[in-house]
């Protein structure tokens, strides 16, 4: 992934407020963290001049497009399943003890993070998760358990 | 509410807490299993014929004809396969095996049966699954890669989940280590801890590693670091609940176990440590057992006339290599896509009987072919997981199709 700085190089630099931030720069951090998308800034998305860079913003954020709130993406061709993710998730730990934190099945699915389901991994009530929100932790819990790399952040 | 939970056979993990959702006699939705597990419940079902002849259609009276005929034609028939049938279905194979004369072998003569055997016999200590994930502190993976081969022993029984004596899990109370010729999907989660040898070095870095927890200065003929020798045998010495789980790479590795056997005696000296074999098929460890009760042996056995003789001529890989064998039971397995070609082309000489629940190469090549119940999946049972503690499970689905029980049964009265 890119930096805000990269981002800015290839905004207009006008500064028009169309988007409703106060700078360039701070729709810039605005596109980083994934609260507007590059189809917010008028001027970039209409103007033929900015046409090519558009695309290229456009191009940089498809693959987070299937990302979810948390910016989790689970690479489904990548998991096959073993659970380690499931298991090691703080919060799926601590939601359900006995049943996933122990490595069996889930005794309380309503509250955990991360389930197998048919041998892939599926990320659901995200508010648990430890990167939802404005309080977020960069835990790093299900990805460094991972042995394939199937699960990442953007 | 209360849950049903499934036991899939998958392989020699044998997990007890997988959900499906079927419908019509079609498992729709697997939970929690892994891929594996997954591929293994959703497998029925197919369309082919339930008894082929010659690869012809035919009723199942015709093939069980066919099938007594071959077997009672045979100077020595072999009987092969049944890692994956159930503890019930290889008894019955045995008495079938006992009645003709035949002999009897399945994959674990070429995998882990001297293991298998050593752990029968008491000769190793070793320890259940639960024990595992209750109390395990050190976890050795020596030539296995269970995140492929058993996708979920890191996270169902030994690295990831909190036992009752290991609260605070994986990260701050278990280590895990991996032994290995390359930096396997287990290996990687290994971290710092994967120990990467040459091929065939296994014996070299078993003698090392004893130097080491002796105080001496490991050495290894590949100039392993002594440094990353004496720091192993350090967390070994301390560990308080210890367990090596060894795969192929390892036991193809040495000539004999005795290697093997002196590292543990020695680490049980310094600290506790147990072993389990990573078993790949369902019931392989049911097989060696239900053998080795019967016999005194855990493969490899010719029977003539009520009596047992054992020894390397008698495995599948030798009989077949010497044509001693005049026709073949296969059940559940597929060597003619596993054995080096040169050995299983001699099966093409052969009548063979082949018992699966999916088109094989085997059963391609066959004089008949039963299509038989998925066990775990179709038919009951029970099976010996790879920890040597028994599981017993209940269809998920309905089926027309026989077990493999039934058929041998029916084989049993034509003969």
């Amino acid at each position: 992934m890119t930096n805000a700085m990269e981002l800015y190089q290839m905004l207009p630099k006008t500064n028009c407020k169309k988007c409703g931030k106060t700078s360039c720069m701070a729709f810039a951090v605005s596109l980083m963290a994934h609260e507007l998308t590059p189809e917010d800034c008028p001027p970039l998305k209409d103007e033929p001049k900015y046409k090519e860079n558009y695309e290229k913003i456009s191009e940089l954020f498809k693959p987070s497009e299937s990302a979810t709130e948390t910016g989790l993406i689970v690479h489904e061709d990548l998991c096959f399943g073993c659970g380690n993710c499931v298991v090691a998730c703080p919060p799926n730990v601590a939601n359900d003890p006995h049943g996933i934190g122990s490595g069996k099945a889930p005794t309380n699915p309503n509250k955990l993070v991360l389930a197998v389901e048919d041998g892939i991994v599926k990320a659901q009530n995200l508010g648990e998760c430890r990167r939802f929100g404005k309080n977020k932790i960069l835990c790093n819990g299900c990805i460094v358990t991972c042995p394939v790399e199937a699960i990442e952040f953007v | 509410m209360e849950k049903n939970y499934h036991v899939c056979t998958g392989c020699g993990l044998l997990c007890d807490d997988i959900e499906v959702e079927s419908e019509n006699n079609i498992v729709n939705k697997v939970y929690t299993a892994c891929r594996v597990g997954v591929a293994h419940m959703k497998e029925a079902r197919r369309g082919e014929a339930d008894f082929l002849v010659d690869n012809k259609p035919v009723d199942e009276a015709t093939a069980i004809s066919e099938a007594a005929s071959i077997l009672k034609n045979a100077r020595n028939p072999l009987i092969f396969g049944l890692g994956t049938s159930t503890s019930e279905t290889q008894k019955i194979a045995i008495e079938l095996a006992k009645k003709i004369n035949a002999t009897l072998d399945d994959t674990s003569s070429f995998c882990l049966g001297p293991l298998a055997e050593a752990l029968i016999q008491d000769k190793l200590k070793t320890c259940t699954l639960d024990d595992v994930r209750n109390k395990a502190d050190v976890i050795i993976y020596w030539g296995t890669d269970p995140s492929d081969s058993h996708p979920r022993l890191l996270s169902k029984h030994s690295y990831f989940p909190r036992g009752t004596e290991k609260q605070r899990g994986w990260e701050e109370e278990r280590t895990a280590i991996a032994i290995d010729v390359r930096k396997s999907h287990t290996a990687k989660i290994c971290g710092n801890y994967f120990f990467q040898i040459p091929p065939k070095g296994d014996a070299e870095f078993i003698d090392a590693m004893i130097a080491g927890l002796s105080g001496k200065l490991p050495k290894t003929s590949y100039n392993y670091p002594p440094k990353k020798i004496l720091e192993l045998a350090n967390i070994l010495k301390g560990a308080k609940f210890g367990v090596m789980f060894v795969g192929r790479g390892l036991i193809y590795s040495l000539e004999n176990l005795e290697p093997l056997f002196k590292l543990m005696e020695i680490l049980n000296e310094k600290a506790n440590f147990h072993l389990i074999p990573m078993v790949s098929s369902s019931n392989t460890m049911g097989f060696n057992e239900n053998l080795f009760a019967e016999t005194g042996y855990v493969n490899s056995v010719k029977f003539e006339n009520g009596t047992a003789k054992h020894g390397p001529e008698y495995s599948v890989v030798e009989s077949l290599k010497a044509k001693s064998v005049d026709a073949a039971l296969i059940i559940g397995s597929d060597p003619l896509l596993f054995l080096p070609g040169s050995i299983a082309k001699n099966m093409l000489e052969i009548p063979v009987i082949s018992m699966d629940h999916c088109e094989t190469l085997t059963s391609k090549h066959s004089k008949v072919y039963i299509n038989t119940a998925i066990n775990g999946v179709e038919a009951g049972g029970s099976s010996i997981r790879m920890d040597r503690v028994k599981m017993s499970f209940e269809p998920v689905i309905e089926t027309n199709h026989l077990s493999e029980e039934v058929i041998l049964k029916k084989i049993m009265e034509a003969l």
